[in-house]
């Protein structure tokens, strides 16, 4: 029972993880229109930015500085929204065509500096020993479970207010104009290029913070965490959920990560052992079918507007 | 004084040029009539003042300064406001929120300001709440405030843009067709508006086919045809001239 119940709280925790990264691209491209295929670069500069500044000291590689878990946190939110920043003032001159390739360029970049540069990211091997929030509970594995998922879960609901409360703001009535009709918000004063840029780094800030919060939640860090399927799997949850709803973005990730695991068990307890490989792109598949059905069914996801 | 100044400008697109050398000043305080037969370049010469279009030769002036370089973005700010020929709510917005997005320099469209200066920025929505319905008011779209812009008629979309515009307090406008398709009864509400707002100080620069209108409320008007100045006085003077009368009837066809 009480198995089940850690479970439950280690799968809820994995999943508001996600819901924090499609937050993200939810202000990116629910309420911008921006498109990154470059998701997992940035949760990757996340991070990494909080294990290096975190973690003791170590031999083999720069740092780690053994900061406070908050101002990792904080530095991982800031580092990558610089890096978004840089990338929108980079490609978002006037049309947003130039920033999808741009991303995907980013994430590869960050996934082979990640690879290479282990005096700084430990290479392969990734880095370790990235401190657990109230790790001196870690002996009690049940309370473990549940105080990581309370501080996960406090982190998604803060962003998710912070989110609403920008959207309901002035700031986002300009984002509301500018996809609206654009040529009339720039005859009222307002800077396309500007607030395009500022969507695109705040949506960053975002990613890069759950990217923070994984690395501490997970203990570990490495390139392979941080691969296409993770882009793949966000741009599902918002699709599910509805882009433009914060609430669809959180709602799309749980139901999306439940049938990943779902789809992972059933192929772990149904396939044979050296077909077990193959079979993790069944997950995929499952995913890919659930799309298809949403899009048949609901196209606009759970909490989306219909778009006329 | 001059509030707004084209020297020698013009726009080519491709091999035409759709503004041809055009130089003219506008007064502060007069209401300049822009005439000339469809194709003239007319509406293109507004995307040149008000900067969404870039010039391909020539210099603009605005309060003094060149602005030909300045985007589109900061001329609203600058004190130029402009309406279009067809005109562009934000169709899925409120009136109130179409309004509100016109108010200049407010500190809640900056991101970190709506977690640092919620107060201030409060305050200052209520007041451009308080002056966004009194403008609505005037041009008889109070009542659908809280609607999205996407029911209104032509007539009173052309409205809303009238008063959208004055939120941002301009010096100047660009109204492009004003009256194109405005009922009579509206029509009347339009024409008395904008005589208002002009005699508390506002200049207006007025593209506009109705001759009625305009012999009611140009002080002076430009006479433009394919892409050039082709004459200007007061209405009824320029409404005789026979340059104006064959650019009409024998120019570009429409
Ligand atoms: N973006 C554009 N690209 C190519 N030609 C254009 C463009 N905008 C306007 N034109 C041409 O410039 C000329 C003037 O158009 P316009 O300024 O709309 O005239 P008016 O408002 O006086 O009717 C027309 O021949 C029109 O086809
Ligand atoms: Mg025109």
């Amino acid at each position: 029972m009480i198995d089940l119940l850690g479970y439950a709280a280690f799968f809820t925790s994995s999943a508001l993880i996600f819901a924090l990264i499609t937050l993200g691209l939810n202000l990116q491209w629910g309420q911008t229109g921006l498109f990154n295929v470059g998701i997992a670069g940035f949760v990757a500069i996340g991070a990494y930015t909080s294990a290096i500044l975190t973690t003791p000291e170590a031999a083999d590689r720069i740092g780690g500085f053994d900061w406070p878990i908050l101002a990792g946190w904080l530095a991982a939110a800031l580092v990558t929204a610089a890096a978004a920043a840089f990338t929108g003032f980079a490609t978002l001159r006037l049309k947003s065509d130039y920033l999808a390739i741009t991303t995907f360029g980013v994430a590869v970049v960050v996934q082979l500096v990640a690879l290479n540069a282990q005096g700084l990211t430990g290479g392969p091997f990734g880095v370790a020993f990235i401190p657990r929030p109230f790790a001196s509970l870690q002996d009690q594995p049940a309370l473990f479970n549940f105080i990581n998922l309370g501080v996960i879960a406090a982190v998604t609901v803060a962003v998710y207010l912070a989110l609403e409360h920008l959207s309901r703001s002035p700031w986002g009535r300009v984002l509301k104009a500018l996809r609206e009709d654009e040529r009339a918000a720039i005859s009222l004063g307002k800077s396309a290029r500007s607030y395009r840029i500022q969507a695109f780094a705040a949506g960053g800030a975002v990613m890069g913070l759950a990217g923070a919060v994984q690395a501490h939640f997970i203990g570990f860090i490495a390139p392979n965490g941080y691969l296409p399927t993770l882009t793949f799997q966000v741009w599902a949850m918002l699709m599910v959920g509805g882009s433009g709803s914060n609430k669809g973005a959180i709602l799309g990730s749980i139901v999306v990560w439940a049938i990943w695991v779902g789809a992972g068990a059933f192929s772990a307890a149904v396939v044979p052992g050296d077909w077990q490989a193959r079979a993790a792109s069944l997950q995929i598949v499952a995913i890919g079918v659930m799309l298809c059905l949403i899009l048949l069914w609901r196209p606009q996801g759970f909490f989306g507007k219909r778009r006329g | 004084m001059t509030v707004l100044e084209a020297r020698n400008v013009s726009k080519r697109f491709g091999g035409i040029a759709a503004v041809d050398g055009m130089s003219f000043s506008v007064a502060a305080g007069e209401i300049l009539g822009l005439i000339g037969p469809n194709g003239a370049g007319k509406t293109t010469m507004f995307d040149l003042l008000a900067g969404s279009v870039g010039v391909s030769a020539g210099e603009i002036r605005l309060m003094g300064q060149d602005v030909t370089t300045l985007p589109a973005h900061r001329r609203l700010a600058g004190g130029m406001g402009r309406t279009f020929q067809i005109p562009r709510p934000f169709p899925e917005l409120s009136l109130i929120d179409n309004m509100l997005l016109a108010r200049q320099d407010q500190t809640g469209e900056r991101l970190w300001a709506n977690f640092t200066a919620p107060r201030r920025i409060a305050a200052e929505e209520r007041a451009a709440r308080d002056k966004a319905l009194a403008l609505l008011d005037l041009v008889a779209l109070r009542r659908l405030a809280d609607d999205p812009a996407r029911v209104l008629s032509g007539g009173q979309r052309k409205l809303l843009e009238l008063a959208r515009v004055m939120m941002a307090d301009p010096k100047v406008v660009l109204l492009d067709e004003p009256a194109a398709g405005v009922n009579p009864s509206l029509l009347e509400v339009l024409i008395d508006r904008i005589r208002e707002i002009n005699a508390s100080g506002v200049t207006f620069v007025l593209i506009e086919h109705n001759i009625d209108m305009v012999s009611r409320l140009c002080h002076r008007v430009l006479v433009m045809a394919s892409g050039a100045l082709l004459c200007e006085g007061t209405p009824d003077v320029v409404a005789r001239d026979p340059r104006v009368i064959e650019a009409y009837l024998g120019g570009t066809p429409a």
